[in-house]
């Protein structure tokens, strides 16, 4: 059965090169740059964009992040707490916009 | 009761030769063999025999699910005390520096003793691969005083510093058993700074990834070992899956068998060729046959290029320079930081 996202074609992703490879020269430099050791540890990046993966629901980004958060030493535990981080801020930005319901609500209301 | 290993269960892939025919059947971009000439080694060649590692039998009183010897407590292939001489003969009749004992549970061997013994008069620096909870059975109880009198250095596996994973690796309760072990082992000195008495512990991924960074791991493990059990420790070694025998295995049966190949593959590390192990080791089976390293062991992929094929008939030029005997599984040495018998090449 054809799904619409297909985990092999994660290896398919470099073909973006082919209609500008400036631009993808470009992402590639940043992106290697935007994770390297800095600041923050690669195994704290790699816990972000796992985490940022869930909340972009990404699947080639989570299979990919799952991957590179054990290889830099996290364990189950870390990585599930981190999607719990992305879950929460999730919940918490459709909850705090009931702010905006009580606004509005206040303003009709007598 | 311990799970039965794959020889034991007569299934087609604890055949070497199956295995072989599953690895040489993926497909792979650029050989092991080209690769390696890419990094400037047109032949991998031997660089002298600097340890001399003698895998002295597949018993073992544990089944890790990632083990590439497929040992077990159902195995019965054990090194003769005949072929036990000819290699303390060798390492009479030469200046290879060390021995490393493994297996299998290598101190199940009757003449485990006996080698050790025998090398340390010799002044050689012993080596015991050890899976930690063989000391806490019944016969063997004596064995940490045993290593200790005699400046065994320890290489003790210790997968994580949790149970969860380590068990998942290693068995049931297996984790409690080694941090029990492990205490043991410092009580007599073992790991403890200026004692003289090596402990260093080995990890493998617990699946289909490679380690992390060595130097970021041992930093980690020493700290969580230290808080939580009280266990201290020399190095710690980062070690890749070999996709041989169980850990192959695991790799078909849930379907990462090409995706883990093409990681090993892709993370080829030219700088890591340099040190691998087989380029300075000499790997001895339980029958005397001689081999490149231990995986090739588990292969059976003989030393083939001009040198003695058996330990009886040793000579040292012709295996000091011999050319290594590769296979795709090697692509497991060179990934990422590099994977050896004493961790990371390149971290």
């Amino acid at each position: 059965m054809s799904h619409y996202y297909e985990s092999h074609d994660l290896g398919k992703f470099g073909e973006m090169a082919n209609g500008s490879p400036e631009l993808w020269q470009k992402f590639l430099a940043w992106y290697s740059a935007v994770f390297a050791e800095g600041a923050l540890s690669e195994r704290e990046k790699a816990l972000i964009a796992l985490a940022v993966a869930h909340a972009v629901q990404c699947p080639y980004c989570i299979d990919a992040y799952t991957t590179a958060c054990l290889e830099k030493g996290s364990n189950e535990e870390q990585m599930t707490e981190a999607v719990h981080v992305a879950a929460a801020i999730r919940g918490g930005a459709s909850l705090v916009h009931g702010v905006q319901m009580r606004n509005h609500l206040h303003k009709l209301s007598m | 009761m311990a799970e039965p290993t794959l020889n034991k269960l007569r299934v087609p892939l604890a055949d070497p030769k199956v295995q072989l025919r599953q690895l040489h059947a993926l497909a792979i971009e650029r050989s092991f063999e080209a690769q390696v000439a890419g990094a400037g080694h047109p032949e991998l060649r031997a660089d002298g025999i600097q340890v001399l590692q003698i895998n002295v039998g597949k018993r073992c009183n544990q089944v890790c699910h990632h083990c590439h010897v497929d040992a077990g407590p159902d195995r019965r292939e054990v090194m003769s005390a005949e072929t036990v001489d000819h290699c303390l003969r060798v390492l009479a009749q030469t200046d290879i520096p060390t021995l490393d004992i493994t297996g299998g549970a290598p101190e199940l061997h009757p003449e485990f003793r006996r080698m050790v013994r025998e090398a340390r008069a010799l002044g050689r620096q012993v080596m015991d691969r050890c899976n930690l909870t063989i000391l806490l059975l019944p016969n063997y109880s004596d064995l940490p005083e045993f290593l200790a009198e005699n400046q065994v250095e320890v290489i003790a596996s210790l997968p994580y510093y949790l149970p969860k994973q380590t068990d998942a690796q290693r068995g049931e309760g297996v984790f409690d058993g080694s941090i029990e072990a492990l205490r043991r082992l410092n009580d007599l000195g073992y790991g403890v700074p200026g004692s003289g008495l090596k402990l260093d512990l080995v990890t493998n991924p617990v699946g289909a990834f490679l380690p992390a960074k060595q130097s970021q791991l041992e930093a980690e493990w020493r700290r969580e070992l230290a808080r939580r059990h009280g266990v201290t420790f020399n190095s710690l070694y980062t070690i890749t899956n070999m996709p041989i025998s169980r850990f192959l295995e695991f790799l078909l049966r849930s379907g990462n068998l090409e995706t883990y190949m093409q990681k090993l593959v892709q993370a080829f590390n030219p700088a890591a060729v340099n040190g691998l192990m087989c380029r300075t080791t000499l790997s001895v089976g339980w029958d005397g046959t001689l081999y490149d390293c231990d995986f090739n062991q588990m292969l059976e992929l003989t030393v083939d290029h001009g040198g003695p094929r058996h330990i009886r008939d040793f000579q040292i030029a012709p295996l000091a320079r011999r050319q290594i005997v590769t296979a795709p599984h090697c692509f497991g040495c060179t990934a990422g930081a590099g994977s050896s018998c004493g961790g990371a090449l390149a971290d």
